[in-house]
């Protein structure tokens, strides 16, 4: 077996075991048989109840968030040529952040402040994308650097926000601001999201591999650059926007888990896209596991968890390089 | 196949390069380009190959224009070198050397099977296959330029349009791409275009030339005629003895 289809392989089976140890662990731990007992017979009682209508869509929710993230960020490090691009780089979690802190201290419901985040990271995407194209002339530092004002401005607002918001609903807003999964309930459109958009980069590794070579190179080889360009970004816009707005900006795993993917080896995006979307997949399903756990009954945000935890074995791979 | 410029005239806003350029690239044919720094021979060339758009004029395969002319199958007939590539590549170098099948690719993700195979024969000839599985960013400048060239070769196109392929290179490997890519031209009927900055190689190794002057029209035609000891002082503005 290659090198690549191997690690492919392992990052599979490190899937399967985080989901599982996400299903077994928590508050309560559950030994496998009864959690295969619930999974199989939808046997009534509360242990059903908890892996069925608790856990498990908690658990697929972070699998597919961590799988999104880990594919915007390889996507926008080809795109902007740059190794630093993470899912957030362009401003979405700012525009989200925003329509959500907004209408939550205008004292909106829940569904209607998850709505105004939606809204607001289209509306990122859009403003970015709208100030930044020139047809025929895609200039990406001019986007890089249109993303990152607007996220600064963003970034501006929102802490004004936390300023003058009344006590209550701030700690809530912090919990959403550092990426939180509690709220994931129904992960069904995010795995349509990232079959979806898997799916489709899969389909273009080959061209996303050309574009490594920058974009003069691609043209010659036969690439039709601006209308690829525009599909990554959109694509990768679509992968953060749904995670998002499914538990916040969760961070650190657009970032790093594309380059844990390359230090071991893998640098063909046909096996880079789907290692970094197992692996992003199961950092992140570890790292919520964790945090509902490891403080029970105590729930820490795991967007604070994936740093924690990402950020030793990210330098510990970097040292371990000659 | 024949590559045709009809008037063409290039350059940025402000800047005029290379105005109202003819000319036409016969198969069997190698044509050097000469001219000096900024005189438009980068530009001149990524035109011709369809990347750059021209402030005036047209480039004709055969008889379809260029502009019109699909991004794949422009590809599939014109190969082009650059002089400068970004160096920043994390693959192999038979994975660099691989991507020059894209424009042939035949399955749904974009993939000629054949790739690899077609690859290692090209490290081959410019003597690279030892390198294959070495890191491409670990490799010497001159061994990098051969890379970039087996890139070219794998890509196999009818047209190749080449910037500079001799720069870094030690003089036993300038001998060896001169050889490959004249014998390209006159044993397999390929048409070749080669920025050189030596008139005397261009004059022994070439059978055409283009002057491309930094003031006034350029010059294009076979070397005989326009390769003389008054065009290229003008050209250089130094004396050129050859």
């Amino acid at each position: 077996m290659s090198r690549p289809v191997l690690i492919l392989a392992v990052f599979a089976a490190l899937g399967a075991v985080s989901l599982c140890l996400g299903l077994m662990v928590g508050s309560v731990a559950l030994p496998a048989r009864d959690v295969a007992a619930a999974l199989l017979d939808h046997a009534p009682g509360p242990v059903g109840d908890i892996v069925l209508k608790i856990r498990l869509p908690r658990v697929l929710a972070g699998f597919a968030c961590g799988g999104l993230l880990a594919l915007a960020g390889a996507l926008l490090q080809v795109l902007l040529r740059n190794p630093l691009a993470d899912p957030y780089v362009l401003g979405i979690s700012g525009g989200a952040g925003l329509g959500l802190l907004a209408a939550t201290s205008l004292g909106l419901g829940y569904a209607a402040s998850q709505l105004a985040g939606l809204a607001g990271a289209l509306a990122a995407v859009l403003t970015v994308f709208g100030l930044s194209f020139r047809a025929g002339d895609w200039n990406l530092y001019r986007l890089l650097l249109t993303g990152v004002v607007f996220s600064a401005g963003c970034g501006a607002l929102i802490s004004l926000i936390l300023l003058l918001a009344p006590e209550t609903p701030v700690k809530g807003m912090l919990f959403w601001l550092l990426g939180d999964l509690s709220d994931a309930t129904s992960p069904q459109w995010a795995w349509l999201a990232l079959a979806a958009l898997g799916a489709a980069s899969v389909l273009g590794s080959g061209t996303l591999n050309v574009l490594r070579l920058g974009r003069t190179k691609a043209a010659s080889l036969g690439v039709p650059v601006a209308a690829a360009e525009v599909a990554i970004y959109l694509i990768a816009s679509a992968a953060t926007v749904t995670c998002v707005s499914l538990a916040g900006p969760i961070g650190f795993v657009g970032l790093i888990v594309p380059h844990l993917v390359r230090l071991l080896g893998v640098t063909d995006y046909r096996w880079l896209i789907p290692s970094a979307v197992l692996s992003g997949g199961t950092l992140l399903s570890l790292a919520d596991t964790g945090a509902r756990s490891l403080w029970a009954p105590l729930q820490i945000p795991v967007g604070a968890l994936t740093a924690l935890l990402g950020v030793p074995v990210v330098l510990l791979l970097l040292s371990g390089r000659r | 196949m024949r590559l045709t410029a009809d008037a063409l005239t290039l350059g940025f806003p402000g800047r005029v390069l290379c105005q109202d350029l003819s000319l036409a690239l016969f198969p069997g044919q190698c044509w050097a380009v000469l001219g000096n720094n900024g005189s438009g021979k980068t530009t001149l060339m990524h035109a011709l190959a369809g990347v750059r758009r021209p402030l005036a004029g047209s480039v004709r395969v055969d008889d379809a224009p260029l502009a019109h002319m699909g991004a794949a199958a422009r590809a599939r007939r014109i190969g082009l070198l650059l002089q400068e590539e970004p160096i920043e590549f994390w693959g192999s170098v038979l994975d660099y050397v691989s991507l020059g099948r894209y424009p042939h690719r035949r399955s749904l993700l974009g993939y000629d099977p054949e790739a690899e195979r077609l690859a290692h024969d090209q490290l081959v000839r410019v003597d690279l296959e030892t390198l294959a599985g070495q890191t491409l960013s670990h490799l010497s400048g001159g061994e990098r330029q051969r890379a970039r060239l087996a890139l070219v070769l794998t890509q196999d196109p009818a047209i190749y349009l080449l910037d500079e392929p001799l720069q870094h290179l030690d003089l036993r490997h300038q001998m060896q791409a001169l050889d490959c890519f004249t014998g390209l031209a006159r044993a397999q009927g390929r048409a070749v275009m080669m920025v050189l900055h030596d008139p005397g190689l261009a004059r022994r190794r070439c059978d055409h030339a283009v002057l491309l002057y930094d003031a006034g029209p350029p010059l294009a035609g076979p070397t005989e005629r326009v390769l003389t000891p008054e065009n290229l002082e003008r050209l250089y503005g130094v004396p050129v003895p050859l």
